[in-house]
C-alpha cells in the first residue's frame, strides 16, 4: 500500500488529506498516477485538472512527474509553495 | 563546524533571543544577517493568514537547503525557523539568521535561503479577510521562482 497525501487546495478539492491506495503496476510514473487518480471522481478531476502545476514529493523529497513511483512509501501532491 | 538550528513551530520567536543565542556560539562571528518576514496586512483587509505545512518534509527541505547555502558560503551559524498554524498582520512567520566572519557570504546566504525557501519549502498560505471571507489559497508568483532560478546560474 501506497500512502498519498495532499495539501492545501488539492486536499480540500479532493475533500481528503490522506489515503492508502494499492497502486496497480500499470502505474510506473507521476504521470501515470495522477492520470489514474483523475478518474476516482469529480473532487480528483478538479484538483488534478491542470496537472502541469501540480508539485508532487516522493518520501519527501521534490520529484518530477516522469519519476518512478515503484518505490514509493509516501506520496505527496500540492500546489507550488508558498511560505517564507 | 558551523551551528545549524531549524525550527517549524506554531508558536512565536523571539528575534533578540535568536540573535543572542547564534552570537554566543562563536567568538569569530564578524557579521550575522537577520531576515524576519511579517504578515501584512494587505491595505487593512487581511484578517489572518492561516499557513499549512508537509510535517517531516518542511524540516528535511529546509534542513537541503540549509546545508546547501553552507556549503556556498562560510557561514559560522544558521537559524531558520517557520512557523505555521494562524497568523495576524504584523505577526512573525519566518526567521533567518545568518551568521559568518565577514558580511558578504551572510548577506548571500541569507538571500539564497528566502529565495529557495518560498520555491520549495512546503508551506501553503490561505488568506482569510475582516470581512468574513475566505480570501483562498495565495499563489505562487512569477518574480519568486525568478528569484530561485537566478541561483542556478551563479
Amino acid at each position: 500500500m501506497t500512502r498519498l497525501i495532499y495539501f492545501a487546495w488539492v486536499r480540500e478539492r479532493i475533500g481528503k488529506g490522506e489515503e492508502e491506495i494499492e497502486l496497480d503496476p500499470s502505474i510506473a510514473t507521476v504521470a501515470d498516477l495522477l492520470s489514474h487518480l483523475k478518474s476516482r471522481g469529480d473532487g480528483y478531476a478538479a484538483a488534478l485538472e491542470y496537472q502541469d502545476v501540480i508539485r508532487v514529493a516522493i518520501n519527501q523529497e521534490h520529484v518530477d512527474h516522469d519519476a518512478p513511483v515503484r518505490d514509493a512509501r509516501e506520496i505527496a501532491l500540492f500546489p507550488p509553495m508558498t511560505g517564507g | 563546524m558551523s551551528r545549524l538550528r531549524i525550527e517549524v513551530q506554531r508558536d512565536d520567536f523571539d528575534i533578540g533571543a535568536e540573535l543572542a543565542l547564534i552570537a554566543a556560539q562563536d567568538s569569530n562571528i564578524g557579521a550575522i544577517v537577520t531576515f524576519s518576514g511579517l504578515c501584512r496586512d494587505e491595505a487593512g483587509t487581511l484578517s489572518a493568514l492561516e499557513i499549512e505545512h508537509y510535517p517531516g518534509m518542511a524540516e528535511a527541505e529546509i534542513r537541503r537547503t540549509a546545508l546547501e547555502a553552507m556549503e556556498r558560503w562560510p557561514l559560522t551559524g544558521l537559524t531558520i525557523i517557520h512557523r505555521y498554524g494562524l497568523v495576524r498582520p504584523g505577526d512573525n512567520i519566518v526567521l533567518i539568521l545568518a551568521a559568518s566572519t565577514h558580511r558578504h557570504a551572510a548577506f548571500d546566504a541569507a538571500s539564497f535561503l528566502m529565495d529557495y525557501l518560498k520555491n520549495t519549502a512546503p508551506f501553503w498560505k490561505k488568506e482569510h479577510f475582516i470581512d468574513g471571507t475566505d480570501g483562498g489559497w495565495v499563489e505562487a508568483k512569477s518574480r519568486d521562482e525568478d528569484a530561485f532560478k537566478r541561483w542556478h546560474s551563479l
